[in-house]
């Protein structure tokens, strides 16, 4: 316990690696129990949805929600396109809006930022815990998708919007790349709801700004006077998964995705590295 | 350790928000070794200074030097070898007490995980709460969080240790052991900054101290330097001359204590310089036949001094 040991000990390598800090806060946010409340909560969409069709039948409502009664691997794209423009930038505004005013509210960050977890080093972990959860969620609402399909509804191959008839373990395949897509199309929305919740200590704050802020670039999105405005907006790729229901699959729009959310990732990553490493922490 | 001896050293450290001025120029030496009390009434700056000690925040002006090295400049490699418990504890509620210091352990660079369970271990037993390691935080009592704050400081073995307001909501018992681990702290080397405003705290156990107040420092040095070394006498006589010739002899300047009432006995009180023994005085009075009623020593208490350095006041000056 004495000066000298300190230096010495074994317990103690130079250098900072994100590993154990990476883990760490993977387990935080998937100790939790509202981590899981959101995630059932999308879970629910589809069960919801196939529940609904399969008590009513196939009457009314728009068609891909009507096919899902012919085939139950549409229940997985009809509950994704469903939660694309309300649930899932909710639930990401929920996770990137606490990432540190809630850390600030609690009274841990001056014990994470004195440990010393290092400001930037806790900010990148931080948002790469965001990023995993916009994955999380995206699979959630496809993998509940396909098995409430599965359990309720006949499974047969798909025919895709080309034309092109898929067998059914491939449109699993095509699913499961549309969640990856959804994720990434979330990435830039993460990368802002971070830079806001390193503005306050009230995390409620960052996660209903981060919400409202989605809202506003899908009305903006939708309005065609600023149709110049729209292919820059993080929305705009967000139902451009339609491209990988085609044959052969068309990336361009996938690409332009990931082009654009890492441009506001590394836009508003950088305005939340400068907000947070000059910051004092008062909390 | 450093070449100038302290483990903390401010020159002119001034905190400025808006306007307002929470910490001016502040001149803070804590030698290497000393267990440092860090006195002033609410809302004197202690909290904002150790904040800046630890990189928390910004200095408006002014140089920090912690361990011998910069700070904030360095305090990626300050850090690490220090220790602290600022404005209370701040926990996840709905992790157990050793999942929390799992996270905080595993939030330090550098740290082996192949040993982290037992450090985790170790600190709890340190302060007592092995029992409900297992318990959420969110069912702790206040003293058990304030318990568990220490036991984060302690996790990796420190040269300096940031103590801010340590027995806040501990019980009696609470507090006697965390004046003995702050004992054993030092008697290992660690050096130990608490800040407080419970002086009967500091005086059993500090070796150092510092009184703010309203941002500024009054007072600093070692115990006894700041109690003010000289004890004065006072003697209850109805003799008052006579007995004030006899101090005289001995080079005492007294003066009768205008403030006794009617009823009570008139009064005496002088300085008393080292090396006059009081048990002399009495002798050298009783011989002179002054009917001595009473005697007493008195040395300044550190609480007459804060509250002299200080004022009386609860009000929060600014």
């Amino acid at each position: 316990m004495s000066n000298a040991d300190t230096l010495t000990s074994p317990a103690r390598r130079r250098g900072g690696g994100v590993g154990d800090l990476l883990l760490s806060e993977l387990a935080l946010l998937f100790r939790r129990r509202r981590t899981w409340a959101l995630l059932g909560a999308l879970a629910l969409i589809p069960v919801l949805l196939a529940v609904a069709v399969r008590l009513s039948g196939s009457g009314g409502g728009p068609s891909f929600v009507g096919d899902i009664a012919g085939n139950g691997l549409f229940t997985g794209f009809a509950a994704i396109t469903v939660a694309v423009p309300l649930f899932l930038p909710l639930t990401v505004g929920v996770v990137a809006g606490d990432t540190i005013a809630g850390e600030a509210s609690l009274g841990t960050l001056r014990y994470l930022l004195i440990t010393p977890a290092g400001r930037i080093r806790l900010l990148l972990v931080k948002f790469a815990v965001a990023a995993a959860f916009c994955l999380a969620a995206a699979l959630t609402v496809v993998v509940a998708g396909l098995l409430i399909g599965l359990a309720l509804f006949p499974v047969g191959p798909v025919t895709l919007l080309s034309g092109t008839e898929i067998p059914a373990i491939d449109a699993v395949g095509r699913a499961l790349l549309i969640a990856v897509h959804v994720a990434i199309s979330l990435v830039g929305l993460t990368a802002i709801g971070v830079f806001i919740s390193t503005l306050t200590d009230v995390p409620v704050g960052a996660m209903a700004a981060t919400v409202v802020l989605s809202i506003t670039a899908q009305i903006l999105g939708s309005l065609s006077q600023l149709s110049a405005l729209h292919p820059y907006l993080f929305s705009a790729h967000w139902f451009g998964f339609g491209d990988l229901l085609r044959d052969p699959i068309s990336w361009a729009s996938f690409g332009d995705n990931v082009v654009l959310q890492l441009g506001y990732a590394v836009v508003f990553g950088s305005l939340a590295m400068g907000r947070f490493v000059t910051r004092d922490i008062l909390s | 350790m450093t070449s100038s001896g302290l483990a903390v050293e401010t020159r002119g450290l001034t905190k400025r928000f808006g306007r307002h001025e929470a910490v001016s120029s502040l001149d803070l030496s804590v030698p290497t070794g000393s267990v440092f009390g860090f006195l002033g009434p609410n809302g004197s700056g202690k909290t904002t200074t150790i904040r800046m000690l630890l990189a928390l925040a910004a200095p408006s002006a002014g140089t920090i030097t912690v361990l011998g090295s910069e700070m904030p400049k360095r305090s990626a490699s300050v850090l690490p070898r220090v220790g602290a418990l600022v404005e209370g504890p701040g926990f996840y509620p709905f992790l157990s007490g050793a999942a929390n210091l799992t996270r905080f352990d595993a939030a330090e660079p550098g740290t082996s995980s192949r040993t982290r369970s037992a450090r985790v271990a170790e600190a709890l037993a340190r302060v007592g709460l092995s029992a409900a390691a297992a318990k959420k935080v969110g069912s702790y009592s206040l003293g058990m969080k304030q318990r568990l704050g220490i036991a984060v400081a302690l996790l990796s073995p420190r040269d300096l240790i940031v103590l801010d307001e340590p027995t806040n909501g501990l019980d009696p018992q609470g507090t006697r052991e965390v004046r003995s681990l702050i004992r054993g702290l030092n008697a290992d080397g660690t050096t130990v900054l608490v800040s407080s405003h419970l002086l009967a705290e500091i005086e059993q156990l500090c070796t150092h101290a510092a009184v703010m107040r309203a941002g500024r420092l009054v007072a600093q040095g070692g115990l006894d330097e700041l109690r003010g070394a000289t004890a004065a006498i006072e003697i209850v006589t109805p003799d008052l001359d006579l007995a004030r010739e006899v101090l005289a002899r001995f080079g005492l300047d007294a003066t009768a204590d205008e403030t006794s009432t009617g009823d009570s006995t008139p009064r005496l009180d002088a300085p008393l310089p080292d090396g006059v023994l009081p048990e002399d005085l009495v002798v050298e009075l009783v011989a002179a036949d002054v009917r001595v009623r009473g005697v007493a020593v008195r040395r300044p208490s550190l609480e007459d001094r804060f509250v002299e350095l200080t004022g009386e006041g609860f009000d929060v000056e600014r």
